[in-house]
């Protein structure tokens, strides 16, 4: 394997039914139902969705998810004011976490 | 770039099934016309505007205009039973000196009749006439807008246009144009500025409409989208950005068989502005002209020949049958 990712690796997503079909095809319904309007519009699972892809590190969502917000009129301020906020949410998350790290430095020191 | 390295550049594209294949494949046979209702007429190819993504690479600089012989003919053409829909395209339509006299003639037939028009002309004093012209003769107005933030539209179509186009909308509605009840409609184009394709139509007219009423005080009937089809200027786009292979996958990966079966050249006869005949305005700027023994001249017109003829097509007929289909009417399929 010469790279890990490769974008024309995008194409395989559907293929995930390959093996485990019936999972596969359960998580197809759940992914198609979860992404499209519901009581949010589908403009806002997008921004959802993208500052998910960018805190995950997923290449493939990225790709995919800039490019739907392009295709929905999403401005460049918007998209990234989301990954903003995915970015905020992941700073929260580490700093909260050295709570963790605080009481066992107050346990631990005379 | 001329029309064969452009059909060069179509065909080599990477990883693309060849689209009459493919085509063949999904419907079973070839593609196609139904019938003919829709006249469609590129007056000429001069232009105020030099847009980026224009497949026709209209500009002030084109000498090419229809001439009134040949506006007869289409005249004529417009008077048979089977056309309920005269649109007028360029080019800017509203360039060529012929087309009162035109608008004048066909609004006596009273079949629907649409011009295209890039709206920034009605601005100047020499074609701003055409606001009345368009409204005593109840013509339907298609103009291109390709996003309802000033930016993407002028990075596309021009420094200034999008301020334009709004205070010709402006006078439009005050005109009734886009006005409930007055009859007189006004239609907004959507193509994506950019090497991306259209959103649902449905959800970006809400988006249009909000935007362009709330923060522009403007009003429009009805969002287009149309996939820009890889073809003059937005070829050239493609080529010099390094979005062409990605494009073209992304149109193919796209296919849909029902958006095939919904083209637009299955009921459509485009005239080129020497009284050439095409499927589509595409096909006129790659000089495709219509084939498989069907008459190619405007002055040969056969509709016995043409109502059924099967439509000359190339790798840039993606554009038309990705997603949700395309066409000059917007998405084909729901």
């Amino acid at each position: 394997m010469s790279t890990y990712y490769e974008s024309k690796d995008l194409a395989d997503f559907p293929d995930i039914t390959e093996f485990a079909k019936e999972q596969g095809d359960d998580f197809f319904r759940y992914y198609n139902s979860a992404t499209t309007a519901g009581k949010l519009t589908e403009r806002e699972k997008t921004l959802i969705a993208l500052a998910v892809a960018t805190t995950q590190k997923c290449p493939y969502c990225i790709d995919v998810y800039t490019n739907k917000c392009l295709s929905m009129a999403i401005t460049n301020d918007e998209m990234m004011e989301a990954v903003h906020t995915g970015a905020a949410m992941a700073a929260g998350v580490v700093l909260a976490h050295s709570l963790q790290m605080r009481k066992i430095i107050k346990k631990k020191e005379m | 770039m001329d029309s064969k390295d452009q059909l060069h550049i179509l065909q080599s594209a990477p990883g693309c099934i060849p689209f009459h294949e493919r085509v063949e494949h999904s419907l079973n046979k070839p593609l196609s016309a139904d019938k003919i209702e829709i006249l469609q007429i590129n007056i000429g190819r001069r232009c105020n505007l030099t847009c980026r993504h224009c497949h026709v690479e209209a500009g002030p600089s084109r000498t090419e205009m229809m001439s009134r012989e040949t506006l007869s003919v289409c005249l004529e053409l417009a008077r048979m039973p089977c056309i309920s829909t005269v649109d007028i395209t360029g080019g800017s339509p509203e360039m060529n000196h012929h087309l009162k006299w035109f608008i004048g003639e066909v609004g006596k037939l009273g079949k629907r009749l649409i011009v295209r028009s890039n709206l920034v002309i009605l601005l100047e004093a020499e074609y701003s006439g055409f606001i009345d012209i368009f409204a005593e003769n109840r013509v339907e107005i298609v103009t291109s807008l390709p996003d309802y933030h000033e930016d993407r539209t002028d990075r596309q179509r021009g420094a200034g246009v999008f301020t334009r186009i709004i205070q010709a909308m402006r006078l439009l509605n005050k005109k009734g144009y886009g006005q409930e009840g007055s009859g007189l409609v006004i239609d907004i184009v959507h193509n994506p500025a950019g090497a991306y394709l259209p959103g649902a139509q449905n959800s970006l007219g809400v988006e249009y409409k909000q935007n362009l009423l709330n923060i522009q005080e403007v009003l429009f009937n009805t969002l287009f989208c149309i996939t820009n089809v890889p073809v003059g200027r937005y070829l050239e786009y493609l080529m010099k950005s390094g979005n062409f292979a990605d494009y073209m996958a992304d149109l193919c990966g796209a296919y849909n068989p029902l958006a095939a079966e919904n083209v637009m050249c299955k009921k459509t006869i485009s005239v080129g502005w020497d009284g050439t005949l095409y499927d589509c305005d595409f096909n006129q700027m790659l000089n495709l002209p219509v084939n498989h023994g069907a008459p190619a001249d405007i002055t040969d017109f056969d509709l016995q020949k043409l109502v059924d003829r099967k439509i000359v097509t190339g790798n840039h007929c993606y554009g038309c049958t990705a997603g949700a289909g395309s066409s000059c009417q917007g998405s084909t399929v729901n």
